[in-house]
C-alpha cells in the first residue's frame, strides 16, 4: 500500500491569490506522483464540493477534498500559506490546507486511513507541528506517525 | 451523562471524521460519556441499541440523511451541520445537555413511553438487533411492528360497525342491523337526517367500514417500515391496498405486500448512487420505483393465482350442494377462520349470502343453515382470541392484550377481523387453532340444522335465528377449543422467557 503522503506532496510556505490557485498547485503534485489520472477532471470533483459547502474551517484550516474517479489511491496533499488563502471560514483565512484526495470505489482499508488523519486535524497539536514544520518530510514523518497511531 | 451522536456529510471523508473527533473531545472534556457513530465512507458501524437505549440525548451533525434515524426516536435531540459540530463541539455538547435535562424524565429511562405513538417504532429499533437476532425473531418483530398499528384501526372501525348494529337494532327492530348496510352513505352525507336512529345507526357503521379499509395497507405498510424504514411506508400502503381491494388477497396478501415492499424499498436504498442523484433519492426514486414493483407484483403476479384459487374453491363448493351437510359446515368453518377477509373466507362467505338471495321466503332451507353455520364460524376467531387472553395473559402481548378487551365485541358482532392482529403477530400458531373452532362451530351448526336470513350482525340478529340455543352452543364450544389449542400452541413456546419479553417490547 503506497504511503497517504510523500515529501513531494507537501508545499511548505507558498503564496497564493486564492483557494484554486492552491488547489491546482498541490492537484499538480499529485498528477506528476501519478496518484492523479486527470488533473481538469480531479479539479472539478473537488469544486463540486467545495460549492456544496466551502471547506475552510475554523483555527486556519482548508480541506479541499473529495471522492473521484481520476484518482487512483487515497492522498494527502499539503500546503503550508503563511499569509492565508481564503476556504470560506467564518474565522478568516487558512494558512494550513489539507487536499484530501479519495479513489470513488475506494478500498475500506484507505479509507479508514483518511478518517484517522481527519479526527488527527482536530488536534491543535497536530496544527502546531505541522505550524513549526521546517521540510517536507518532517510533514510526511508528522502525518505517518499519527495515522499509524 | 450519557450521550450518543451520528456524524455525516456529503462526500464521507473528512468533515464526519473531523467533527465525530471533535464531538469526542468536547464531551469527555465536559466529563460525559460520548459514543459517535460516523455515517461515512469507510462505512457506519451502528450504535448499539443498549447504547441508543441508555443516551440521555443525541446530536445529529449532519448534512445529509441520517441513515435509520428511527432508531433515535423519542430522544431529546440536537441537530446541527457537521461544520458547527467542527467549530463549536462544546457548546453543542451543553446544548444537548440541556435538551436532556429539559425532557420529561420517562424519555431517558431508555424504553420508549407506552402511551407514545411512536413507541410502536421501537420495533424499528428492535428489528435492527441483527446480532444475536434470529432470523424467526425478525421476521415476527417485523410482523408485530405492522400488528401494533394496525390494532387501533380494527378496535376503532370494529367497535363503531358493533355500535351502528347495535343502535341499528334498537332503532328499527329485529330488521335493523340488515337495514343499517343498505342505507347508502351518499345519503348520510346529503341528506342527513338527525331525527332517524338508522341513519345514526348507519353513521358509525360507513365510519367503522372506512376505518377498517385501512386495516390491511397499515398493517403491510408498517410491516415494510420495520424493515426498511420511512422508505418502506409508501409501497407497503399501496401494495396492501392493492391486496385487500384489487385482488382481494386479504391480510396475508398484505403480509406479502409488507415483506415485498419493505425488501424492495431497503434494497433500493443501499444501492450505491451517483452524488448528483442523492438528494433527490428519498423524495423522489425510491417512492417511486419501490411502489412501482410492489404494486406490479401484487397485480401481475397475485392478481392471477388468487383469482384461480376463488374460482376453484366457489366450484368445489357449489358441488358439495347435496352432500354430507355438516362436512360443508366443517368445511366453510375452515374456510372463515383460514384468512379473514381473504380470498378464502369471501369464497365461503359470498357462497352463504348467495344462496339466502336465492332462498326467498322459505324458512327452511340448506342456504339457511349454510348461513347460519358461515356466520357463527366468522365469530369464533375473535371470541377464541378473546377468551385466550384471558385464561393465559403472560402469552401475549400487552397490544394484544388490548385487543383482545375489542375482540370480545367483535366476535360477537360477526367482525371475523377481530382476530387478525393476532394472526399476524403469530400466524403458524393463531391460524390453525382459528380453523379447528371454526371447523367444530360451522359442523355443529350444520347439525343442530339453525338457521339464519341476514347475511351479518352477530349477535345482534338473534331474532333472525332460528334454533337460537344450540347456536350459541356451537359458538361457545367453537370459541373454548381456539382458546384451548392457540394457549397450548402458544404456551410450548413460551418457554422461551427471552423471546416473550422482545415481543413485549417491540409491542410496548
Amino acid at each position: 500500500m503506497s504511503a497517504l503522503i510523500t515529501p513531494e506532496l507537501v508545499l511548505l510556505d507558498v503564496e497564493v491569490p486564492d483557494r484554486g490557485t492552491v488547489t491546482r498547485l498541490l492537484a499538480q503534485r499529485l498528477q506528476a506522483a501519478g496518484r492523479v489520472t486527470d488533473l481538469d477532471g480531479f479539479l472539478a470533483d473537488v469544486r463540486a464540493r467545495e460549492e456544496l459547502m466551502p471547506t475552510g474551517l475554523p483555527g486556519g484550516i482548508g480541506i479541499p477534498h473529495c471522492r473521484s474517479a481520476h484518482v487512483t489511491v487515497p492522498t494527502l496533499g499539503f500546503a503550508r500559506v503563511p499569509s492565508g488563502v481564503d476556504f470560506g471560514a467564518e474565522d478568516g483565512p487558512a494558512t494550513l490546507v489539507f487536499l484530501i484526495a479519495a479513489p470513488e470505489g475506494g478500498g475500506q482499508e484507505h479509507l479508514t486511513i483518511l478518517a484517522t488523519l481527519a479526527r488527527k486535524l482536530i488536534h491543535q497539536s497536530f496544527r502546531d507541528a505541522l505550524m513549526a514544520a521546517d521540510k517536507p518530510s518532517d510533514v510526511v514523518d508528522l502525518v505517518s506517525k499519527e495515522v499509524a497511531a | 451523562m450519557k450521550l450518543v451522536a451520528v456524524t455525516s456529510c456529503p462526500t464521507g471523508i473528512a468533515h464526519t471524521y473531523m467533527a465525530a473527533e471533535a464531538l469526542e473531545q468536547a464531551g469527555r472534556a465536559a466529563g460525559h460519556d460520548i459514543q459517535v457513530e460516523t455515517q461515512g465512507a469507510a462505512g457506519a458501524t451502528p450504535l448499539p441499541p443498549e447504547v441508543i437505549a441508555a443516551a440521555d440525548a443525541v446530536i445529529f451533525a449532519v448534512d445529509v440523511e441520517v441513515r435509520d434515524r428511527q432508531r433515535f426516536a423519542g430522544k431529546p435531540t440536537v441537530q446541527v451541520s457537521v461544520k458547527k459540530a467542527i467549530s463549536d463541539a462544546p457548546g453543542i455538547i451543553e446544548q444537548a445537555v440541556e435538551e436532556a435535562r429539559s425532557a420529561p424524565a420517562t424519555v431517558t429511562s431508555g424504553a420508549p413511553a407506552p402511551a407514545d405513538p411512536f413507541g410502536a417504532t421501537g420495533p424499528a429499533l428492535a428489528s435492527k438487533v441483527t446480532d444475536g437476532a434470529g432470523t424467526a425473531t425478525r421476521v415476527r418483530q417485523w410482523l408485530m411492528t405492522g400488528v401494533s398499528y394496525m390494532i387501533p384501526f380494527v378496535a376503532a372501525g370494529g367497535i363503531l360497525i358493533a355500535l351502528g348494529f347495535m343502535i341499528a337494532q334498537v332503532a328499527a327492530g329485529k330488521e335493523g342491523v340488515v337495514l343499517v348496510t343498505q342505507v347508502d352513505p351518499a345519503t348520510l352525507a346529503n341528506n342527513f337526517d338527525v331525527t332517524s336512529g338508522l341513519q345514526w345507526a348507519a353513521l358509525l357503521f360507513w365510519i367503522g367500514k372506512y376505518a377498517f379499509a385501512f386495516l390491511v395497507p397499515a398493517l403491510a405498510g408498517f410491516i415494510a417500515f420495520a424493515i426498511a424504514d420511512r422508505p418502506g411506508i409508501v409501497p407497503g400502503f399501496v401494495g396492501g391496498w392493492i391486496s385487500a381491494n384489487l385482488v382481494g388477497a386479504g391480510f396475508l396478501g398484505g403480509i406479502a405486500a409488507g415483506f415485498i415492499g419493505g425488501f424492495i424499498a431497503l434494497w433500493l436504498v443501499r444501492r450505491p448512487v451517483p452524488r448528483a442523484l442523492r438528494p433527490i433519492m428519498p423524495v423522489v426514486v425510491i417512492p417511486l420505483v419501490s411502489t412501482l414493483l410492489t404494486g406490479a407484483v401484487m397485480i401481475l403476479v397475485l392478481g392471477r393465482p388468487l383469482k384461480w384459487v376463488s374460482d376453484e374453491l366457489t366450484k368445489g363448493l357449489n358441488n358439495m350442494n347435496g352432500a354430507n351437510l355438516i362436512l360443508l359446515g366443517v368445511i366453510l368453518g375452515l374456510m372463515m377462520a383460514f384468512d379473514m377477509g381473504g380470498p378464502v373466507n369471501k369464497v365461503a362467505y359470498t357462497f352463504a349470502t348467495t344462496g339466502l338471495e336465492a332462498v326467498g321466503t322459505a324458512t327452511d332451507a340448506t342456504q339457511l343453515k349454510v348461513m347460519a353455520a358461515v356466520m357463527a364460524a366468522g365469530m369464533t376467531p375473535p371470541l377464541g382470541m378473546a377468551l385466550a387472553t384471558v385464561l393465559r395473559p403472560k402469552l401475549f402481548t400487552d397490544a394484544e392484550r388490548e385487543n383482545g378487551v375489542a375482540a370480545w365485541l367483535l366476535g360477537a358482532s360477526f367482525i371475523t377481523e377481530g382476530a387478525i392482529p393476532f394472526a399476524a403477530g403469530d400466524p403458524l400458531r393463531v391460524i390453525p387453532s382459528l380453523m379447528l373452532g371454526s371447523a367444530v362451530t360451522g359442523g355443529m351448526v350444520m347439525g343442530f340444522g339453525s338457521t339464519l336470513r341476514a347475511p351479518h350482525g352477530g349477535l345482534w340478529v338473534t331474532p333472525l335465528i332460528g334454533g337460537i340455543l344450540p347456536y350459541l352452543l356451537a359458538i361457545v364450544i367453537g370459541t373454548v377449543i381456539t382458546a384451548f389449542a392457540v394457549t397450548a400452541l402458544k404456551g410450548s413456546r413460551s418457554a422461551k422467557q427471552s423471546e416473550v419479553a422482545q415481543d413485549a417490547l417491540v409491542a410496548a
